[in-house]
């Protein structure tokens, strides 16, 4: 009984879809032509990504792709992220940074900024919230957004 | 996996009630705790001498005429004195209480190495070292002029021989090497390599983090200049450890840091430094965790440190058998003589989703890349799935740690 349940939690934590962008990431790869771009660096875990965005003249997201390693939650969580903030405007973009960052290291949902945006499909990322020791994987993705669109060279990490 | 066979090891595993951490559930199973190698639990034994001592006896050491403070310098230095024939340590002058292996690594780096080396002259490490191993060799190569050269490894995660002995020179002025790895669980030849150093001169520096809590240890049989362990991987108090050395070497060494304990008499024209071993004992030290190291010692002793060394063997066996028998696990380090660390792959899940899934089951490994990424880098790895044995372990944990792998291959599969 014990048993079961334990075994649910775990699968709230490696749902299907986590699972699923974990073995094929989404937009996996370089941008030669990117115009913004940041590392991540989770040196705990020995997670590492770059991250590669597009922004045009109106400062729409029009592409993103990432490379790297790491646990299934963090290349989940970037995979996520390229399909989320694609098309988005930067404010929007960074915007996504703050509501995830904030819905995964809070226990509420934190519903604050881009209501316009929809997030849903980052819900299955919200079993990490569990699991504090791996939050930074999740979130790690974002920081590196964060710090790309801060600058156009960067490297973000989760400490 | 079969749980029809027996708990076996007892006998030596009956000392595991000794240890309270490890009686109770965590996430509602039954701890199974097997990160011993990152760092050890303690006995009852040596948290009630550390309990004891706060209570009763503390007081600064070597500096009182009052009653505690002698009672708190009876006990520290006889916990060196324990130390000291523990390792058979011809003088308890050789023994230099430390933080930990780190330190006494740093020390020997910038007390021993850094007035002597200049450019040209080498530092020789093999690629199976620890970060603390590696770290304080490249800031003294850095700060000296010198060279820092690297022995390889081979694919089963032995020092290429060969190629150590090769690098062998007069010009290498220190080889720092380690007694058993961390990573891998490699217990090196050192009988083998210190006698090949010693032709050419070098000055020897082990490791004995891992090598302390799983083996018995004479430093004057091994024939080395320097050996570094700590207390926290040996069943005792973090914030502990030791520096054994030469007698002759330690002489003629400069402090490593100044401050109080370590002077015989200052005057702001001239300091005279304390004897061996206090002239490297700068400052307060960790006296209630020095005390509860020598307490550990005590616990080592009365389990007898062959028994110890058997029971690991025995049980390392049994877990490299019964991992290899899970479908998909890829054992990383499978050397010739290994200490009971081992490292695993399960398919081409990432250690760390792995550690979460155990961590759920109760079971307690360590992931990642252990504080040696050059031998993550030489597998092509990102880091590994580390189980490692104390004595207190036995086969029911390793059966434990199969089954929760069996479940992390569903979720995954
Ligand atoms: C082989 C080895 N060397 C050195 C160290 C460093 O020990 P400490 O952190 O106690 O100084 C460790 C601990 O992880 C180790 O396993």
């Amino acid at each position: 009984m014990n048993d079961t349940l334990q075994k649910d939690e775990l699968r709230e934590l490696y749902r299907e879809v986590i699972l699923d962008h974990a073995r094929k990431p989404r937009n996996f790869g370089r941008l030669d032509d990117a115009t913004h771009t940041a590392e991540g660096i989770n040196p705990l875990c020995g997670d590492k990504l770059r991250l590669y965005l597009i922004v045009d003249a109106e400062q729409t997201v029009v592409s993103v792709g990432f490379e790297g390693s790491g646990c299934a939650i963090s290349m989940a969580s970037a995979s996520l992220l390229t399909e989320t903030v694609t098309r988005l405007s930067v404010e929007d973009a960074d915007a996504c940074f703050r509501t995830v960052t904030q819905r995964l290291t809070q226990a509420n949902d934190g519903a604050s900024a881009t209501q316009e945006t929809d997030l849903s499909r980052l819900r299955a990322l919200d079993g990490v919230r569990e699991y504090p020791s791996r939050v930074k994987c999740a979130t790690l993705a974002w920081h590196a957004l964060h710090a790309a669109l801060k600058q156009s060279d960067s490297k973000a990490t989760t400490e | 996996m079969s749980q029809t066979q027996a708990t076996f090891g007892t006998g030596i595993a009956q000392c595991r009630s000794d240890f309270p951490a490890l009686d109770q559930d965590v996430n509602g199973h039954r701890l199974v705790y097997l990160d011993s190698a990152a760092s050890a639990q303690q006995p009852a034994a040596v948290i009630d001498a550390v309990a004891r001592y706060q209570r009763n006896d503390h007081a600064n050491v070597h500096r009182g005429v009052h009653t505690l403070s002698h009672r708190a310098t009876e006990l520290y230095e006889g916990a060196r004195d324990k130390l000291c024939a523990f390792i058979n340590a011809s003088n308890r002058a050789e023994i230099v209480l430390t933080s930990g292996t780190t330190e006494a690594v740093n020390l020997v780096a910038q007390s021993f190495c850094r007035p002597t080396l200049s450019a040209g002259d080498q530092i020789l490490i093999t690629g199976l070292e620890h970060h603390s191993n590696i770290v304080p060799w490249q800031l003294v190569c850095e700060q000296t002029g010198a060279e820092l050269i690297v022995a390889d490894i081979d694919d089963d995660g032995d020092v290429n021989l060969e190629h150590l002995f090769a690098l062998m020179s007069e010009r290498v002025k220190l080889l720092g090497i380690g007694h058993v790895s961390n990573a891998l669980g490699t217990i090196n030849p050192l009988a083998d390599i210190i006698a090949q150093a010693r032709q050419h001169g070098i000055a020897v520096l082990v490791d004995g983090a891992q090598g302390v809590p799983h083996m018995n240890i004479d430093v004057q049989a091994l024939g080395c200049d320097f050996y570094a362990f700590s207390g926290h991987k040996m069943f005792g108090p973090t914030g502990t450890g030791v520096l054994w050395g030469r007698e002759a070497l330690l002489e003629e060494m400069p402090p490593y840091q100044g401050g109080g304990d370590m002077i015989l008499e200052v005057s702001f024209d001239n300091t005279v430094f304390n004897e061996l071993p206090y002239k490297f004992e700068a400052g307060t030290p960790n006296i209630a965790g020095v005390i509860g190291l020598g307490t550990a010692v005590d616990y080592l002793l009365s389990v007898g440190m062959d028994s110890i060394y058997e029971h690991e063997k025995t049980l390392h066996a049994y877990l490299a058998s019964q991992l290899a028998s899970v479908d998909g696990v890829r054992l990383i380090g499978t050397a010739k003589h290994q200490a009971s660390v081992q490292s695993f792959m399960l398919n081409d899940i990432h250690p760390h989703d792995l550690g979460t899934i155990l961590d759920h089951q109760g079971v307690a490994i360590r992931t990642g890349h252990h504080c040696a990424m050059p031998v993550m880098k030489r597998f092509g790895l990102p880091g590994t799935a580390r189980a490692s044995l104390g004595l207190y372990n036995n086969s029911d944990d390793v059966d434990h740690l199969v089954a929760a792998l069996e479940k992390a291959r569903q979720i995954f599969a």
